[in-house]
């Protein structure tokens, strides 16, 4: 099994990624430059979190005309399983594979702190280890992490249970107190329709390892194993 | 043939940088203010060889689609100069 991590000019997460995926989760990982296009035998794609192309424009304006986004989409046109985290998943909705957009931060301030993340859904690649509600402890680091969608398509994607991941307080439940940048319906993380493509500004591959202050985010990662394995198995 | 595009958050989109510059204004005594939309324009040279503007206001207002503004949340405008 081989996890694709894309590399961006200003990407700053795909040794993290590379690292949790290869030495923690134990599977095979391989880093693939923006300029490649074909992702070779990957079974998933990682886009990582940085600041691609300097966030020049809008974030993840210019990355998603990276020549290796035409692979990107293909793959996951073909529900191959993608996570787009942070600046990934900011990349995912300017390409169009995930709905929405995001803008600046509530607060004007660029927010890097640990956060609980109850998870809503677990029937995506990227959740399927999870139980349902679980509350997880993820870093978030960003500035334009304020998931904003048109009302039509904020009430489709709750309808189709598009929202994997949610902001929460200390009490789990997703209240303005719990929401850390303004995000509509305090969401952290959403996948496609056909739930193969998911993104979400929380960085799980920094939290893989207790010393990291949580393992939390290792669970994420875990759960494309499984639902490749579940998919192998299905033949 | 030169060309602006003016680009800014939709109205429905809340502008945290806009309020906050408005936060500014209030401070310094501008009480007259009651909200500031912040935007960016972008401005464009083009090759001598587009001289029919109504060609390049459709050539330009693709280029806005495509990767000057993001429909989702910006709305924008094209003005072609001489």
């Amino acid at each position: 099994m081989t996890v694709a991590v894309v590399v961006f000019p200003g990407s700053n997460s795909d040794a993290d990624a590379y690292y949790a995926v290869s030495h923690v989760i134990g599977v095979g990982a391989v880093l693939v430059w923006h300029k490649d296009t074909e992702l070779g035998a990957a079974d998933a794609v990682i886009l990582p979190g940085g600041f691609a192309h300097g966030d020049y424009l809008r974030t993840g304006a210019i990355a998603r005309f990276s020549p290796i986004m035409g692979a990107v989409t293909r793959f996951a046109g073909r529900g191959g399983p993608v996570l787009g985290i942070c600046n990934g998943f900011q990349v995912l909705l300017e390409a169009g594979l995930l709905p929405g957009a995001m803008v600046r931060n509530r607060g004007i301030k660029f927010v890097s702190s640990m956060v609980p993340v109850r998870v809503e859904q677990t029937d995506t690649p990227f959740s399927a280890a999870c139980t349902g509600g679980q509350v997880l402890s993820l870093p978030i680091a960003h500035g334009e992490g304020n998931y904003f969608a048109d009302p039509d398509v904020l009430a489709e994607i709750e309808s189709n249970r598009q929202v994997v991941f949610r902001y929460v307080d200390g009490h789990g439940e997703a209240t303005p107190e719990g929401n850390p940048n303004g995000s509509l319906n305090n969401i952290a993380g959403i996948c496609n329709r056909q739930r193969n493509v998911v993104g979400l500004m929380p960085h799980p591959e920094r939290a893989c390892e207790s010393s990291l202050g949580s393992h939390d985010g290792r669970v994420v990662l875990a759960s494309v194993v499984q639902s490749l394995a579940a998919g192998a198995a299905r033949g | 043939m030169r060309a602006r595009v003016y680009v800014t958050l939709k109205p429905s989109v809340f502008d945290p940088q806009g309020r906050v510059v408005a936060d500014a204004l209030l401070s310094l005594g501008y009480e007259d203010v009651s909200d500031v939309r912040q935007g960016k324009f972008f401005d464009l040279e083009l090759s001598d060889t587009d001289t029919d503007p109504a060609a390049a206001r459709a050539r330009v207002t693709e280029m806005a689609e495509k990767l000057l503004a993001n429909p989702v949340i910006e709305s924008y405008r094209v003005e072609v100069l001489p």
